[in-house]
């Protein structure tokens, strides 16, 4: 039992069997592709989640980055004609640059002048977009070319299904690996004592940056899948409640817990499509869960969950 | 050979001098105290020494290196360690994940092999647990190898440091307050530790308020008093030093 929890490899196992057995139970094309919008959303949570839940720094711009990511996509394949593989690699070294740049003055300020800085960045991500009307489309948004491998035009929602599911299995392992790994226990160790850290020889500046930057690659990478699979792109993605949508999946689903990111996104990712009759409320119920989770599992929900489990088996709580 | 040297160390807030022109020197493989009354100056001197705060004037020098300007993260990298008063666990983590991060600058992770798990990464990183039970076991700590951080007692956590410490392999060990808050047996626990890291070859540095553990284990002991160098030499010339009873016990009793 305690081997099935072991977040390596019965967590991956489960994550990969659940993306291999879903499709029967998925009726048609619209739940193929809020399942498509889970993968990607989830992606994004599993990166910003190193960023929040392990490093224990914030960014209130990931939308941002998930939209540059996107247009990098959109622009260079529709405008220049691009290899979307190409354009893809180059949104996310670009992405990557970008979050080095902004990182390397601001990481070295704690907590909210963070927040603040990731903030305005994607507040003026979102402006520059909407402005740009000959490159961008502007508000109205823009149409992407189908992505190509070779000869073959990678379209429709079932393939969208396992090329988002793949690279969130991916992701994950990936995740998983750097925390448990040296790199990955110096960034927890800076959020849990940030002057031990350094004294014990960690470069926090330097992992802070490394962080940030990781995850913003990630969530590049989903702007650009997302661009592709939808085909369709407008500026809202890269809105500031985008933002606050990927942090509160991370803090739903569990801080410090990968599995927990991708629980998180996908219930906020699949709630609202069942109840869309209750749009206009979207809002207030992502601010509603934000302060019933702080409030009653300030560990998130798998942490608790597991938590809870673990107990139940008799073994340590942890 | 001097491991540490320190000449006319200043550190004023605002109008407070927490230490004033002070120099002294530690010899390397010996154990030195620094004793005082609360408010002499000796937190804030490892925070000078370890590079928390920047002095207002002066130099410190590590084997004849200045290091006055470096950032802490540097200093640890020339084989400065440092435990505190006020513990600075890794709550987040398990008990021998904290030791493990201690091992950080000899393990020099790198990100892509780290991201992929190369084997050559998974080996490092599996040596270095191993090497961390070890010293886990070392000072005492070995059947809390699997135990979360927040999960163990104060005691244990006071040697989980000097554990985290003693992994990156430090020339000069820094311990502050090593004893606060123990009963009479984990001192006396505490008592033996150090002596045996100072017996590996280690240079220990030691704040302390309880004077039987000081008097017991210290080769050379540094008396501050509001800043400033009060006496220094070995346990007994301290004791008969006139200017330290009158410090310790009032003007009196001198």
């Amino acid at each position: 039992m305690r081997r099935l929890l072991d977040a390596r490899t019965g967590g991956l196992l489960a994550l990969a069997l659940i993306i291999a057995l879903l499709p029967l139970i998925l009726p048609n094309k619209f739940y193929y592709d809020v399942a498509i919008k889970t993968a990607l959303n989830a992606l994004v949570c599993v990166g910003l989640n190193l960023l929040i839940g392990y490093a224990g720094q914030i960014s209130l711009g990931h939308a941002g980055f998930f939209a540059l990511g996107g247009y990098a996509s959109a622009v260079l394949t529709a405008r220049y004609q691009w290899n979307g593989f190409a354009a893809m690699a180059v949104g996310m070294a670009g992405v990557g640059l970008l979050a080095f740049i902004v990182a390397r003055p601001i990481l070295r300020l704690r907590g909210h002048y963070l927040a603040m800085a990731t903030l305005g960045l994607g507040i003026i991500i979102a402006i520059v977009l909407n402005r740009e009307i000959p490159i961008t489309g502007g508000p109205d948004g823009m149409t992407v070319p189908a992505l190509r491998l070779g000869e073959w035009r990678l379209i429709g929602t079932t393939t969208w299904y396992w090329i988002s599911g793949g690279v969130l299995l991916i992701a994950v392992w990936l995740a998983l690996n750097l925390i448990d790994s040296g790199v990955g226990r110096a960034l927890r160790a800076l959020h849990g004592s940030e002057v031990a850290a350094e004294t014990v020889g960690i470069d926090t500046t330097r992992y802070k940056v490394l962080i940030f930057v990781i995850s913003a690659v990630f969530a590049s990478l989903a702007g650009s899948l997302f661009a592709h699979a939808e085909r369709f792109i407008t500026p809202t993605e890269a809105g500031f409640m985008r933002s606050i949508e990927f942090v509160t999946m991370v803090v739903l689903g569990g801080m410090a817990s990968t599995y927990g990111a991708v629980v998180g996104a996908a219930i906020l990712t699949v709630l609202p499509q069942l109840l869309t009759k209750l749009h206009d409320y979207e809002h207030l119920a992502f601010g509603a869960v934000l302060i019933l989770v702080m409030i009653f599992m300030p560990k998130g929900l798998v942490p608790t969950l597991q938590n809870r489990l673990r107990h139940l088996v008799g073994g340590q709580p942890r | 050979m001097s491991v540490l040297t320190v000449e006319n160390l200043s550190k004023g807030f605002g109008g407070v001098q927490a230490v004033a022109e002070l120099s002294f020197s530690i010899t390397e493989k010996r154990i030195h105290s620094i004793i005082g009354p609360n408010g002499a100056g000796k937190t804030t001197l490892f925070n000078l020494i370890t590079g928390i705060y920047t002095p207002s004037s002066g130099r410190i020098s590590l084997l004849g290196d200045d290091i006055t300007g470096l950032p802490t993260a540097a200093r640890a990298a020339r084989g400065i360690q440092r435990t505190f008063q006020n513990l600075q666990i890794f709550f987040n983590m398990t008990a021998l994940e904290n030791v493990m991060v201690g091992r950080h600058l000899s393990l020099r992770p790198r990100l892509l092999p780290s991201l992929l798990r190369l084997p050559a990464s998974a080996r490092a990183d599996r040596e270095t647990e191993a090497q961390a039970a070890d010293l886990m076991a070392y000072v005492g700590l070995g059947k809390w190898l699997d135990a979360d951080a927040d999960a163990m007692p104060y005691g244990a956590l006071k040697r989980l440091e000097i554990a985290r410490a003693l992994a990156a392999r430090p020339r000069l060990l820094l311990l502050d307050e090593p004893a606060a808050g123990l009963n009479a047996v984990e001192t006396a626990e505490i008592d033996e530790l150090i002596k045996r890291i100072a017996a590996g070859g280690t240079t220990v540095v030691l704040v302390e308020h309880d004077m039987k553990l000081v008097m017991g284990v210290s080769d050379h002991i540094l008396v501050l008093d509001y800043g400033r160098k009060l006496a220094d030499g070995t346990a007994a010339e301290v004791r008969a030093n006139p200017d330290v009873i009158r410090a310790y016990l009032g003007a009196g009793a001198a």
